[in-house]
């Protein structure tokens, strides 16, 4: 740490800068947070609030070993786990695909024509979120515009199921957070050095062997990060399951939130959000240790 | 076997310029390097050198002309397809390899099983004296220390010819100078042909076989060392490589003196070499500042009168900046030994220079000549 050779003056002023934010966080994230944790390990009332027991079986619903007395093992629990696991996955998979190449096209553009790009992929964030995704639901639904334009051409007699499926989440999902992916892979993309595509090409490697051992390898902190600032915020999501899954598309965002707003398990609800919470520390962590060793960028070469 | 390892021939190359036009990057280049030979391309920046090693290598396409590499028409054949190998000029090092990773790339590439790859790497990092490194990361090397690997890196592979973009330019002056000898001595060791860039004209002068000195797009002079300094074919060659007084005017010969007559008055006397033909024309004389000295009465050495700027001390020798009486710049070097008269010089600011006519270099022409 340079800490160690700054003077106590430069120390001094370091604590207060940093003094307002951390005492900040201190009482309005990690205290929240402490008492979660706390909840999620004690009884639920029958009324809602708490009993004051510690009650390990709220994991024990989720993870296979509930309370004999008056729950039972329901594994549906795993299944939205699961189903939220794969959203977020197939979320990632498509915005990486989508603005990978994109960056590198965008990255290689003439200087004014770069910042325009880069302003058309804040754009949406203008909009307000409802606004934009309810106008997916008219897009989507069964009189919408895609179902009544196809319908009127006579290419299908039948409106198509498109709102309220899993498809429909990961499309608001992906049109939601695409610019969260592209950010971080457009950073690592615009600072990647020609020359070292061209030495690979000039010691005998052609574009497929350069990519995989040169271009992928040095823009692997870009995807690193890109995919995790997609996969958090889409594997807690809530708005856009109910807005376009419906009833039928339950992720973890809405299972917290039922738990905690409808059912008034609060206890429930903090476990479940331990429990994801614990998943994205994990996946926080490897991207920290991946870019701590991007000094050296090689996170990709064990 | 091809006697030549690379030809080019009418290479021609063309780049649209921004504000509309086109510029010749390469105005019909002929070219030949043969086998193990050392030579340098020499030009200042845009001169085309740089696209003339990219041609060579493969990343630019030539719009005319013909490139043969060890007698095969390269003219579609993709850079890794290429027999060519490149240090380039900032090294690039694959950060994320270590540099055993990075000198073994190639081979790795072409599918070297892995203990001959291993021993060959021991081999290439042995040879640039950097046995043992083979487990660090590039970040960790000192300049010079990535500059040996780029090296390493470029000729494990044993290309026909490995062409050299510059790669001294980042060191710093003492470095460099060790390191031209030492990529004297791999060439001669390795046997491959290297063509070297570089806008350092002490750094030409010192490696090649031959030089050949760019500019513009043309290849203004292609000779060995020696003649390109002794002998430059034009004026660009004469005041690029080494510094030089130039004097441009009508030449009339007397016997075995040539008498050249500039329009500042001044006569700059030669002497004719068998095979140089005067016909009166204009011709630039050209005589360099260490063949000045302060005249001293020598019937042998032709004579002429300067009035002294500026007394530059450059350790070993002073650097005189004046003008003749005629009002040409006159640049001298004049060794340190004869201080004694250099305080005269000094008080007078004005100096009688003597050189030895032989010793002046005809250029014909008009010198302009770009």
């Amino acid at each position: 740490m340079k800490g160690l050779s700054q003077s106590n003056r430069q120390r001094a002023q370091l604590s207060l800068l940093l003094g307002p934010v951390t005492i900040f966080l201190a009482i309005f994230f990690f205290t929240p947070l402490l008492i979660m944790l706390i909840y999620s390990f004690l009884m639920p009332g029958l009324y809602g609030g708490v009993e004051w027991i510690f009650y390990p079986h709220n994991y024990g619903r989720i993870l296979g070993f509930a309370d004999p007395t008056f729950e039972f093992f329901d594994p549906v629990y795993i299944q939205i786990f699961l189903r939220s696991l794969r959203i977020a996955a197939t979320t990632v998979i498509i915005t990486l695909l989508v603005c990978y190449p994109a960056a590198f096209q965008i990255s290689r553009l003439k200087e004014n024509w770069k910042n325009f790009s880069l302003f058309l992929i804040a754009l949406p964030f203008f909009a307000s979120l409802i606004v934009r995704l309810f106008i997916w639901v008219l897009i989507l639904k069964k009189t919408g515009f895609i179902n009544s334009t196809l319908m009127s051409l006579g290419i299908i007699s039948e409106p198509l199921d498109m709102i309220y499926t899993e498809g429909a989440t990961i499309l608001g999902m992906v049109y939601i957070f695409i610019p969260f992916m592209f950010l971080p892979l457009y950073a690592s993309v615009e600072k990647l050095d020609w020359t070292l595509v061209k030495a690979s090409q000039d010691l005998g490697a052609n574009g497929f062997q350069t990519f995989f051992r040169v271009i992928l390898p040095l823009t692997m902190p870009g995807i690193i990060g890109g995919s995790i600032l997609v996969f958090i915020p889409t594997l807690g999501n809530f708005v856009v399951p109910t807005v376009l899954g419906g009833a039928k598309v339950l992720m973890l965002g809405n299972l917290i939130e039922q738990q905690f707003l409808s059912a008034r398990n609060w206890p429930f609800g903090a476990a479940l959000s331990m429990l994801v919470m614990t998943g994205v520390l994990v996946m926080l962590f490897i991207y920290i240790r991946s870019e701590t060793k991007d000094g050296d960028q090689s996170p990709a070469t064990k | 076997m091809h006697d030549k390892i690379i030809s080019l021939d009418n290479a021609t190359k063309r780049f649209s310029l921004p504000e509309g036009g086109k510029i010749n990057a390469l105005d019909a280049i002929d070219l030949e390097v043969s086998r193990n030979e050392f030579l340098t391309l020499l030009g200042p920046s845009g001169c085309g050198k740089t696209t003339l090693l990219h041609v060579i290598s493969g990343f630019v396409q030539l719009d005319e002309g013909q490139i043969l590499i060890d007698g095969v028409d390269m003219g579609e054949t993709p850079p890794h397809n290429r027999p060519v190998n490149t240090v380039f000029q900032n090294y690039a090092l694959f950060p994320h390899m270590s540099v055993g990773e990075n000198v073994g790339y190639a081979l790795e590439i072409a599918h070297t099983p892995k203990p001959e790859r291993i021993k060959r790497v021991g081999e290439a990092l042995e040879l640039v004296g950097l046995g043992g490194y083979a487990d660090r990361m590039p970040r960790q090397l000192s300049g010079g220390q990535q500059q040996r690997v780029a090296l390493a890196r470029a000729i494990i592979a044993r290309p026909k010819l490995l062409l050299l973009d510059e790669p001294l330019s980042a060191l710093d002056r003492n470095l460099r100078q060790s390191m031209q000898i030492e990529l004297k001595n791999l060439q001669a060791e390795l046997g491959i042909s290297f063509i070297f860039v570089t806008h350092d004209q002490e750094e030409a002068l010192t490696m090649s076989n031959r030089v050949a000195v760019l500019n513009g797009g043309v290849i203004q002079q292609i000779d060995t060392p020696l003649n390109t300094y002794n002998y430059p074919a034009n004026s660009f060659v004469a005041s690029f490589v080494g510094a030089s007084n130039l004097f441009e005017g009508k030449a009339s010969r007397d016997g075995e003196r040539i008498h050249i007559a500039t329009e500042h008055n001044e006569v700059i006397e030669a002497r004719a070499r068998k095979d140089q033909h005067i016909n009166g024309g204009k011709v630039t004389a050209m005589l360099r500042p260490e063949q000045f000295s302060l005249a001293d009465g020598d019937e042998n050495r032709a004579e002429i009168d300067v009035t002294i700027d500026q007394i530059v001390f450059l350790g070993s020798a002073y650097e005189l900046l004046g003008k003749t009486t005629g009002g040409s710049e006159i640049k001298a070097i004049i060794s340190a030994a004869r201080q004694s008269r250099l305080a005269e010089v000094e008080r007078t600011k004005t100096a009688r220079l003597s050189y030895d006519p032989n010793a002046v270099h005809l250029i014909p022409g008009t010198g302009d000549v770009q």
